[in-house]
């Protein structure tokens, strides 16, 4: 821990930072654009200047560039020397000299990292005369907006999208002061990351798109800690509401998961709780036989109790309500009647995931642990489509090579020009088996396309060479034994090497392998560790709660009255099987918040509150339990799941839930009920009041508009709404000290308005926030099963001519539910299609095939899949408008 | 003796003074533009809205009088969908006219706008919105800012180069 001086103050900083992070973490405000904690240091604007000395009888000291300056024990430098001081303000008058006057209408106005630093600098009036530069923008898809004109060619957003993110389509053309930052041609953004542009440049060349259509400035928006979700990784977030409407998802940064990141799906996915398919009042459905009724929150309780008499409850639970929502369910319904309301695939998948994490030997890995892993293997899974923040992180795999090349050259890892020069050098030890090419697959050391039972086979190949790592590859004109002889020998040189997998093929089988190979690594001394990927935000959570699969329910039979919880069927099991089991059920209740088939089905429909207006707790795949708040309170008469089946248990004549107050006492219960469950209640503060000062609030200091936002309803201003659920406020008042991790509500400093103000909320730059990071793993690798075995083979299904094996085909914008109900995700979702491989010998790109699955005849346009190996056809998985199918099935094209 | 006789030369001197008080309402004060009365929204020498919903005097008032909602119209110009203005909660501060980059928002020396009704004093943009520039005649924000709106391309701001041609490396 080298101590240094910064302006005559001794400072102990960690070791290998640089001076601008050492500065930035010993409290100092320093001026900087090029740097960002996540890419490192390229000396690109030179905003960042300091004096440095000799010694402390030096007095004339020389200027550096703090970013590239490393912070070795004794450096003494001063930030306010007056020369340094004047060589800033002149980088950013330069910086300026081409800015438009633009503020007003810009949408980054009031979070510009570009406004903040020319104040930090003293650069007030404009003096230069003469012309400014122009530039055309581009269009670039629904997510992202462009304005060239105010670029300050920092090249953070190529340095992110492209060298990062591993884009190809976002670049810089041109030369000397008409660099422009975009792409060849107008057309959206194609990485899955475009969205994290809006936070990673500086000033507002590149912003939300869909916060355009209902712009609003940062302090005005009500935001709170909350958790993604679009997907089973528990990304935080910290979305933002104005005037009742879901506004933008902004990334919350957590150390290890998310780091700074969020992928579009999570970013843009928001506005379904915006979406015309809200359920906004309780609804007599009447099956779609007549008009749904509204009804009053009584009337429709009234209504339940009626239902509630007769014999036998059976409650379905749902991966897309939160843990609380699940238990209060199944508390309703009996543990004996609550069914998880999963797919048979999804079920057993879990279960075997469950089993693996808790019995098995090796651990979950964190994202960021993934990231840092020195080799890993990826078995079956597109986890740019599944798990889009895994890739981004395996991503990291070339640089972590490259870090360490680079302590051989006395290369500091902040130093991303050097770092990256060398990472060029060599593909990093990332090896992919999937049934088609990956977005990923740039990235590999090796890739291997085949069907299901293959990749076992590949599985099966890569053990037999851990178990005898001398011996010579089986047969290295094989492919599958040659990759995998190639990926064992990187896994065994690997200090902490990672398996990937996951249940996007529906295929156990595979968990098991990686679980076995990991097993085999740790068995060997390695730090290993399995990073198992699951479909939504609450499958771990019910995975651990053990519940049976929706099928189960069905076996039972007709049932007499049926609770079914945000949750649609007809993703789950063969439509024509659940119609007719909801048709055969006497009553049929569904909570949910968007109108679904289900609901259609239904005969009474309850209007939830979405995620982003309940608190929540939520597992994600690596075992962690986090914990949601709500953003904005749900419009009355819609409510929080739980809270709804706690009125229906009242309403039906019983009291054995009315003791619960909050969600604290339901998850106490459940940490009493369910052991896996048992610490979920260390996980936040109590939702009692944090302070003496109150509540921590919601809203900014600066929120604007309080006594005249109601004012055309009521001139008298109403009271802030009660949140009994959160140790937050609907308010601007309330506790004004620092927010605990987990609890924060903003990133905003004084004189740091933009998200770059994070550094003040961590124990250092890119570091732990505040010192820990929230969340609470609920998994450890008990070692029980020492899981070595791997699965039998697999036979490859005999395929006659024409006739193709379905495999599943995921897709991030397409095939999650609740993202599609926003308009811009909806837009990049393909059309409905079948995948064929390349030389498929039956069909080109665009060409329409008609199709026999089992009894279905069905036309469909095909879409060349790279990669994807003969005998296959891929199947869009949830996408709408694609005739409902239940995988594993064989398609017969019909000439 | 002396203090009465100067008391009574007081009262003499101000019965014969000119009035300070006048007649009002039938007599009205000089107030001159720049007193901080009834609040306007003013329009550009164009004749266009010159608010451009940049949320400033909302952040500036005091008492967070002022609600508004940005849109962005098909001709690139960015303007209030809804504005409003709860004058029954203002205390004609100024602060939000200081705060207004396009000169939209004004204070004006009209200050008749008593009401019985606490509600008829919520003002929308219908009753804000004047047809003229108010106070400030020349200023128009579009003409400096580098959007492109209709009838203003890139490049064809007050002091502005033509776009850059991305294509040419000439320097
Ligand atoms: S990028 Fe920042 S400084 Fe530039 S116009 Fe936008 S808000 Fe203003
Ligand atoms: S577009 Fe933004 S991130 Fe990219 S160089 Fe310009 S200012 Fe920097
Ligand atoms: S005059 Fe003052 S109180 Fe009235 S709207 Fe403007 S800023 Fe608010
Ligand atoms: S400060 Fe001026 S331009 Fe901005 S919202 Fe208010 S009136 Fe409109
Ligand atoms: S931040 Fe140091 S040169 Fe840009």
């Amino acid at each position: 821990m080298p101590t240094i001086y910064i302006d005559n103050r001794p400072c102990t900083v960690a070791a290998g930072l640089n001076l601008l992070q050492a500065c930035l973490s010993s409290g100092f405000d320093l001026p900087y654009f090029c740097w960002h904690p996540a890419l490192g240091s390229v000396g690109a604007c030179r905003q960042c200047a300091v004096k440095r000395f000799k010694d402390e009888k030096d007095t004339r000291g020389e200027l550096v560039m703090a970013c590239l300056t490393p912070a070795d024990e004794g450096t003494r430098i001063a930030i306010n020397d007056p020369e340094a001081v004047q060589f800033r303000a002149g980088v950013i008058e330069w910086l300026m000299l081409n800015h438009p006057h633009d503020c007003p209408v810009c949408d980054e106005g009031g979070e510009c990292h570009l406004q903040d630093m020319t104040v930090m600098s003293g650069h007030t009036y404009r003096r230069s005369r003469f012309p400014k530069r122009t530039h055309r923008n581009q269009d670039l898809g629904p997510f992202i907006n462009h304005e060239m004109n105010r670029c300050i060619q920092c090249y953070r957003c190529v340095r992110f999208y492209h060298d990062y993110a591993g884009g190809t389509d976002l670049n810089v053309f041109a030369c000397h002061d008409h660099l422009f930052f975009g792409r060849f041609e107008d057309g959206p953004l194609e990485s899955e990351f475009s969205g994290n542009l809006v936070e990673i440049c500086p000033t507002g060349v590149f912003t939300d798109r869909t916060f355009k259509a209902h712009s609003s400035r940062k302090w005005d928006l009500q935001t709170a800690p909350s958790i993604c979700p679009h997907c089973g990784l528990g990304c935080n977030t910290l979305p933002g509401e104005r005037y009742g409407e879901l506004r933008r998802v902004r990334n919350r940064y957590h150390h290890q998961i998310n780091g700074y990141f969020l992928c579009d799906r999570g970013r843009y996915g928001y506005e379904y709780a915006n979406s015309d398919r809200r359920i906004r009042q309780p609804l007599q459905v009447r099956r779609g036989q007549a008009p749904a009724t509204p009804l009053t929150a009584e009337a429709a309780l009234a209504q339940w109790a009626a239902m509630a008499k007769g014999a036998g409850l059976i409650g379905i639970g749902s991966p897309r309500a939160s843990l609380e929502a699940n238990f209060a369910l199944r508390r309703l319904v009996g543990a004996e009647n609550f069914y998880a309301g999963l797919s048979e695939p999804d079920a057993c998948g879990l279960e075997t995931v469950r089993a693996i994490l808790t019995d098995g030997p090796v651990p979950s890995a964190t994202l960021q642990g993934a990231g840092l892993s020195d080799a890993a293997l990826v078995l079956g899974e597109d986890v740019t489509q599944t798990a889009p923040l895994l890739a981004l992180n395996l991503r990291r795999l070339r640089y972590r090579k490259a870090a360490v090349m680079a302590a051989g050259f006395q290369l500091p890892v902040w130093n991303d020009a050097g770092v990256r020069e060398l990472a060029q050098l060599n593909l990093p030890n990332l090896f992919i088996a999937a049934p088609h090419a990956t977005r990923l697959d740039d990235e590999a050391a090796g890739t291997l396309h085949v069907p299901v039972p293959e990749l076992l086979r590949f599985a099966q190949s890569v053990a037999a060479v851990l178990d005898a790592p001398e011996a010579p590859a089986a047969d290295p004109g094989d492919p599958v034994t040659a990759l995998a002889w190639q990926s064992a020998q990187a896994l065994l040189k690997a200090q902490r090497p990672l398996v990937v997998a996951g249940m996007a093929l529906g295929e156990p089988a595979l968990l098991q392998a990686a679980a076995a190979i990991a097993a085999r690594l740790k068995a060997m001394g390695r730090g290993a560790e399995l990073c198992l990927c699951v479909p939504e935000a609450g499958s771990m959570g019910l995975a651990l709660m053990q519940a049976r699969a929706l099928t189960a329910a069905m076996a039972r039979g007709a049932a007499d009255t049926l609770v079914i919880l945000e949750n649609d069927l007809w993703r789950r099991s063969a439509p024509e099987k659940v119609k007719a089991w909801l048709a055969q059920a006497r009553h049929v209740v569904v909570l949910d918040h968007l109108a679904t088939a289900t609901t259609a089905a239904a005969d009474l429909a309850l209007p939830a509150a979405a995620p982003a207006e309940t608190a929540g707790t939520w597992v994600n795949n690596e075992g962690r339990a986090q914990r949601a708040y709500a953003v904005m309170p749900p419009a009355d008469p819609a409510r929080s799941s739980w809270r709804w089946l706690q009125a229906m248990a009242r309403s039906a004549g019983r009291v054995d839930l009315n003791g619960w107050q909050t969600i604290d006492d339901v998850a106490a219960e459940l940490a009493r009920t369910l052991p896996p469950f048992q610490t979920i209640t260390e996980l936040t503060p109590a939702v009692t009041v944090p302070t003496a000062a109150g509540k921590l609030p919601r809203q900014s200091h600066r929120y604007s508009g309080r006594t005249a936002m109601n004012a055309q309803r009521d001139v008298h201003e109403p009271k802030p709404p009660a949140d009994p659920d959160a140790p937050l406020a609907f308010s601007m008042e309330g506790f004004d000290g620092p927010q605990p991790p987990g609890l924060t509500t903003r990133d905003w400093t004084p004189g740091w308005n933009s998200e770059q103000a994070l550094h003040k909320f961590q124990g250092e730059t890119a570091g732990l926030l505040a010192h820990h990071d929230p969340g609470r793993r609920l998994i450890a690798p008990a070692g029980k099963r020492q899981s070595l075995q791997m699965p039998p083979p697999a036979a490859s299904p005999k395929l006659a001519a024409g006739e193709f094996q379905l495999v599943p085909l995921h897709f991030i914008f397409g095939s999650e539910e609740l993202s599609m109900a926003a308009p811009a995700v909806a837009l990049r979702a393909p059309k409905p299609h079948v995948g064929l491989g390349p030389d498929n010998g039956f069909a080109v790109d665009g060409q329409a095939v008609w199709l026999r699955i089992g009894d279905l005849l069905t036309e469909q346009i095909v879409r060349i899949v790279p990669g994807l190996a003969p005998g296959l056809m891929g199947w869009p998985v949830g996408l709408a408008g694609m005739p409902p199918i239940v995988l594993p099935a064989v398609a017969r094209v019909e000439q | 003796m002396l203090s009465i006789l100067r008391t009574v030369g007081e009262v003499l001197r101000h019965t014969f003074a000119p009035r300070e008080t006048i007649q009002y309402p039938e007599q009205k004060p000089y107030l001159a533009p720049r007193f901080r009365g009834r609040i306007i929204l003013s329009r550009d020498p164009d004749g266009k809205e010159r608010c451009v919903a940049c949320y400033l005097c909302s952040a500036a008032c005091p008492v967070d009088c002022i609600a508004l909602q940005a849109v962005h119209g098909e001709d690139g110009r960015r303007y209030p969908a809804f504005f409003r203005i709860n004058f029954s909660r203002c205390i004609l501060c100024g602060f939000c006219e200081e705060a207004c980059p396009t000169l939209a928002i004004q204070l004006t020396p009209d200050y008749e706008m008593c009401e019985y009704d606490r509600s008829k004093l919520v003002y929308e943009k219908e009753d804000l919105l004047i047809s003229g520039p108010g106070k400030y005649p020349g200023y128009n924000f579009y003409k400096e800012a580098g959007l492109a709106i209709e009838g203003k391309d890139k490049g064809q701001a007050e002091n502005e180069s033509p776009p850059v041609d991305v294509r040419s490396l000439l320097p």
